[in-house]
């Protein structure tokens, strides 16, 4: 079974994102770029497939600019078999992105689709059950546990109240979240190595893609910050504010 | 101007967010139909009838709804929400699993996480973990917004009295088989609407600390009991215990922090409580940034303190 992992390219998860004066959006001038942690888990859990016999072929896709190769030497050095970029400097929202993936699933149909349960840099949370949407296929979102079966698989996924686990037909696309696994660290040997695994370049146009925006980001803000307030000296002390100043209990 | 809810139950009982969203969506300006699509679930319904504002709900009962599986409600809300200027789900994992399939059958563009309503097409969301807040606004139709509970005060759920209307189903896909749920039972004050909220984190070493520390002064509270990503990580406490980012979003009178950092992923999902205290032992910590009011202290002498003092 083809695996098809979508990696997004985002300002790694321990950067202080700052707000740009003008309003225009987030700081990203010499600010570190990293692949989005639940892409790494999606990645991950493709690496064991294949080590597991499920998965024979593991391909990478991003959608953006050319930096975003960085990211897919990532992926291929953590193990997977090669890449494609769907290159644009355009910007580039959730459903347009979706549209893309799911030109490129028609050209590589592969058995099984894993993706981030969200980019950490947008939070939109929206692409993979768009895929699944605009190829008809079974979705399963915030995967803890995945079992890959006959023509099916069976995944545990974190809900409100607890666990879920559904069986889904395949093909099918799963978006992963924090506990499936612990990403690897590629090791130097295999980011040597994966210097030399494919890596093709595609354009959206060629795919037949529209991804003209379709909402328009008018401003971005700094939330209002909340101040620090006073250290108590003990319990009682704690006990007495929040009763008689903040009179909350 | 007309929107649609999808209503989030468990096919005996509204969950409340959907109340919370009913009121973003009063914040449209429109009339405001509700689908009630499950199994069984006529009760659920027959209390949304009661909400005051709502013009109608729409009730699929059937089968195929049981489990709210994403391609099968997706695909009957694509059809039943045609026609609507704005569709609204609770940005819950109910909502962030079926919204956005609902938006790409219909074409649509998906404004996540919405805490503010400028206009009929404009809104407010938090993006990189509460670090910034963006302003949207899209022309697309319809427009398909998922709320976040805690920035609107939930609808009265009184003094309505909406038309009941039953609609057929759209069938089963075929595609998703629901096996099963392990749900976390519990006789506290749910996590997201609790007016208190003690979570503790790495500092408290292991699960049985979670019983013999958090959860009688919990019970002193009547608070809610949540937990920082690290602390569901090591297995201490269920997932659906995490409070955070990537995990539930709280805004409660009083959240107490035990033994948490205070890193930014768990501040995106407790920063805008109205009153937070923060017990660490370590003075440094991030987390006394935010804190109203922080206790330097061992938690391990600190929660049994505050146990007997609350007696
Ligand atoms: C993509 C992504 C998503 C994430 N999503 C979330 C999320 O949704 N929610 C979340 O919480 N995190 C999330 N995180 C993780 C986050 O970055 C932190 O790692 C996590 O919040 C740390 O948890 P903690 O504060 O319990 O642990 P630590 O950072 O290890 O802090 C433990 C604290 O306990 C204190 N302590 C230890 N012993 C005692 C004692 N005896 N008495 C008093 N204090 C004591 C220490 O001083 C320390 O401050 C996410 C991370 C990533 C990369
Ligand atoms: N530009 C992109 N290129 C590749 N994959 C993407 C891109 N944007 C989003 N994704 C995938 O969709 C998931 C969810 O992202 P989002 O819907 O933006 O929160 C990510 O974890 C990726 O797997």
């Amino acid at each position: 079974m083809k695996v098809l992992v979508a990696v997004k390219r985002v300002i790694d998860a321990y950067v202080t994102v700052r707000v740009k004066a003008d309003q225009s959006g987030v700081e990203t001038a010499n600010v570190k770029m990293s692949m989005n942690p639940f892409c790494e888990i999606a990645v991950e859990e493709a690496i064991r497939m294949k080590e597991a016999g499920k998965a024979t072929e593991i391909v990478a896709v991003s959608a953006g600019p050319a930096t975003c190769q960085e990211t897919l030497r990532t992926a291929l050095a953590m193990g997977a078999d090669r890449a494609i970029l769907i290159q644009t400097d355009a910007e580039l929202q959730p459903l347009a992105v979706a549209k893309l993936l799911a030109a490129v699933i028609d050209k590589e149909n592969p058995g099984l689709v894993l993706m981030g349960k969200q980019g950490i840099d947008g939070e939109h949370n929206q692409t993979g059950q768009m895929v699944a949407a605009l190829k008809n296929w079974a979705q399963a979102t915030f995967a803890s546990k995945i079992e890959v079966g006959a023509g099916e698989a069976t995944v545990t996924r974190e809900i409100d109240g607890g666990l879920e686990t559904l069986t889904i037909k395949l093909p099918a696309v799963v978006t992963t979240d924090l506990r499936l696994n612990e990403p690897r660290y590629a090791s130097l040997p295999n980011i040597m190595q994966a210097k030399r695994k494919p890596l093709e370049t595609l354009a959206p146009e060629a795919l037949g893609v529209d991804i003209t925006p379709r909402f328009k980001i008018l401003k971005v803000t700094e939330p209002l910050k909340r101040q620090a307030g006073k250290k108590v000296a003990n319990v009682d002390e704690l006990i007495d504010k929040l009763k008689n100043e903040a009179k909350v209990i | 101007m007309s929107a649609l809810v999808i209503a989030e139950h468990n096919n005996t009982a509204l969950n409340s967010a959907t109340l919370n969203t009913i009121a973003a969506a009063f914040k449209i300006g429109s009339s405001i139909d509700v689908l009630v699509a499950g199994h069984n679930c006529r009760s659920v319904a027959e209390q949304l009838g009661k909400t005051a504002g709502i013009a109608k709900v729409i009730l699929v009962d059937h089968e195929a709804y049981a489990h709210h599986l994403a391609e099968n409600l997706a695909t009957l809300a694509a059809r039943i929400g045609k026609g609507y200027s704005h569709i609204l789900a609770p940005a819950s994992f109910f909502g962030k699993n079926v919204m956005p399939r609902i938006a790409a059958l219909l074409d649509a563009v998906q404004i996540s996480d919405v805490t503010a309503i400028e206009s009929a097409d404009t809104f407010v969301r938090p993006i990189y973990a509460g670090n910034a807040l963006a302003t949207v606004q899209t022309t697309s139709s319809p427009v398909m917004l998922t709320v976040r509970p805690t920035a609107f005060d939930p609808a009265s759920a009184e003094g309505g009295s909406a038309v009941i209307e039953s609609a057929e189903g759209s069938g089963e896909t075929g595609l998703t088989r629901f096996v099963g749920q392990e749900l976390t039972k519990s006789e506290r004050p749910d996590l997201q609407t609790a007016r208190i909220v003690i979570s503790g984190g790495r500092g408290l070493a292991n699960g049985e600390n979670f019983h013999k520390y958090i959860e009688p002064v919990a019970d002193k509270l009547g608070a809610a009991i949540g937990a920082s990503r690290a602390a569901v990580d090591a297995g201490f406490v269920p997932n659906d215990y995490q409070v955070g980012q990537t995990g539930k979003i709280v805004a409660p009178q009083l959240y107490i922090a035990v033994g948490i950092s205070g890193a930014i992923q768990h501040l995106a999902g407790m920063k805008d409580s109205k009153v937070i205290v923060a017990i660490n032992k370590d003075a440094e910590a991030p987390i006394f940034q935010i804190a109203d009011y922080g206790l330097v202290a061992d938690l391990f002498e600190a929660l049994p303190a505050m146990e007997k003092a609350l007696a």
